[in-house]
Order: C-alpha cells, then sequence, then structure tokens
C-alpha cells in the first residue's frame, strides 16, 4: 500500500513537471491558473505547519511542539538555514521532555 | 556551490524525517530520485508520519507539485521542445533548476545553467537522503530526540519565504485555522485537502474581479 501510494505521488509530481513543458503556453498562462497555483503551497504548508503543531491524531493538542515551533520562527526570522531551522526545533522538543 | 551544501543539508532532514515517518530506506530513496521535488516528497512523509493514510500524503505531494508545471512556461522555450530530452528535461523542473536558469542571459548560458543545477542538485539530493535515513535508521527512537518537531519547522522553513506581502501572509493564517477547525471531524490528511480546494476558489474568484 505504502509503495503503491509512493510510486503513484512520483508518477504525478512527474506528469506535472512534463505538463509545464508540453502544455499550449496559453492554457498556463490563463490568469486563473497564473493566479490560484502559486498561492497553493502557501495555503498547504501553512496548514500542514498548524495541523502537524497542534494535533495528536483527531485531537487538537498544545505540547512541547508548540515551543519547538516558537523556535523554528525564530529561527526563520534570524534568516537561519533549512537544517538549522529543523534542528533547532527537534532539540527543543527533546530538551523538553527531558525536563 | 552555495546550492550544492543549502541542497545536501535540505536533504539530510529529509532522509531523517522520512524514515522517523515509518518509510523504508528503499521508499525514502525511491522518492527522492523519483519525485525528486523537495516541498512534496517532505508533505507525503509528514502526512504519513502524523498518522494520515499514504494517499492523503499522495494527493497533497500532487498538489504541492502543482507549481512546478508553472515553472515549465518559462523553462519551455529555453529547453528542447519534443523527444526524450524533454522527457528528462522535466524531471528536472524545480525551484533550483528553474532559478538559476532564468537569471542567464542568452538561451545557450541558461540550458547550460539548467542542466548544470539539475544534475548537481539531483546528486547532492539523493546522497543527503540517503545518508540522513542511513543516520536515523542507527537510533533507537526518533521521538526521544524530537523528530516529531522537525517536519512542522520544515514546512515552516519552506513557507517563510513565500510570505512576502499581505495576501499570502493572510492566507497562511486562514488556512492554518480553516485546517485546525476541520481536524476532529474529518479523517487524517482530509484537512489539507480541504484547504486546498478553498485556496483553488479563493484564487479563481480573486482572479475573475
Amino acid at each position: 500500500m505504502m509503495w503503491a501510494g509512493v510510486l503513484v505521488a512520483c508518477a504525478s509530481c512527474y506528469a506535472l513537471k512534463l505538463a509545464g513543458l508540453s502544455l499550449p503556453a496559453s492554457v498556463l498562462q490563463d490568469p486563473r491558473v497564473q493566479r490560484t497555483v502559486p498561492l497553493v503551497p502557501v495555503a498547504l504548508l501553512a496548514a500542514l505547519v498548524a495541523t502537524q503543531t497542534f494535533s495528536t491524531g483527531h485531537h487538537l493538542v498544545l505540547d512541547v511542539r508548540a515551543a519547538a515551533l516558537s523556535v523554528a520562527i525564530v529561527a526563520v526570522l534570524l534568516r537561519a538555514p533549512f537544517l538549522v531551522v529543523v534542528a533547532s526545533a527537534a532539540a527543543t522538543a527533546a530538551l523538553l521532555r527531558l525536563l | 556551490m552555495g546550492i550544492g551544501i543549502a541542497t545536501g543539508a535540505y536533504a539530510l532532514s529529509f532522509g531523517a524525517i522520512s524514515t522517523a515517518a515509518g518509510l523504508s530506506l528503499l521508499q525514502t530513496c525511491a522518492l527522492s530520485v523519483l519525485m525528486f521535488t523537495g516541498a512534496s516528497q517532505f508533505a507525503l512523509v509528514g502526512v504519513v508520519g502524523a498518522g494520515g493514510s499514504v494517499w492523503a500524503g499522495a494527493a497533497t505531494a500532487a498538489l504541492l507539485g502543482s507549481r512546478n508545471a508553472l515553472y515549465g512556461v518559462r523553462l519551455s522555450s529555453l529547453l528542447v521542445r519534443g523527444g526524450w530530452r524533454r522527457a528528462a528535461a522535466a524531471h528536472f523542473v524545480i525551484d533550483e533548476t528553474t532559478a538559476m536558469a532564468i537569471a542567464r542571459d542568452s538561451v545557450a548560458e541558461s540550458r547550460l545553467a539548467f542542466w548544470a543545477t539539475g544534475l548537481a542538485v539531483f546528486t547532492l539530493w539523493n546522497l543527503g537522503t540517503l545518508i540522513g535515513a542511513l543516520a536515523t535508521h542507527a537510533l533507537p527512537d526518533p521521538k526521544v530526540l524530537g523528530f516529531d518537531a522537525a517536519p512542522p519547522a520544515a514546512f515552516l522553513a519552506l513557507l517563510a519565504p513565500r510570505l512576502r506581502s499581505r495576501e499570502p501572509m493572510a492566507i497562511a493564517l486562514s488556512a492554518g485555522v480553516v485546517a485546525l477547525v476541520c481536524l476532529p471531524f474529518v479523517p487524517a490528511g482530509v484537512p489539507l485537502l480541504i484547504v486546498a480546494v478553498l485556496v483553488a476558489i479563493f484564487g479563481v474568484l480573486r482572479s475573475r474581479g
């Protein structure tokens, strides 16, 4: 099941890349497409941040991950590199659990 | 050079997060070889790691991959049209190659930048993934090390550069709230799809007005 999902997702992502090089420019330069597509990652990434920080299964929770996200926000504002942002969040969660 | 080091570090965290989410070494590496688009890969393993189905993860990955189709519009005039070259070039259509290719003055330089960046990023991305995954496999309990707090930070780091004006900021905040409100009532991963549908409707309505 996991493999099927992984492979279908890979095929879909490749098809989207190929579509960009293959579809007539008129389709992709349609104002609705140009306006909408860049908003999709903004909304999805924000929803991923929210759900993965403030929930476990179907329950809304407030735990050490919220503190970890706060540290990540500070790291992002300080323009820290990607790995530093991720590692500082993980380290915060690990340290708070030790206390 | 800078892009190479950044890619390697980014890939290390992907390999680690994917392994901590429960994907096998082979599945983790397959994603980096075959999907080869960072945000989508993080989304798939993030959804799976949070208990969502792999299909919800796959749908989220594909939705995040839609932006790569827009890059194609800017690249298709620079790259060779048709045949196996286009099929091969398509695999390399990602944020980094697009940025490097469109920053050049001539078609020949753009083409060179596209392929050189693509090959360098592909190599380091897969190497970093493998090392990150192997290192995490060797750990006893990823949660003790705070690995469950890593994916939201990764998504935040991917989101931040897109929040340059008030509109995306407002969309991001609304999307977060909507996803949390839906979460108790629908299967895991589905809040993301609801958010995607709503933002698509919003985008289409705004482009008319």
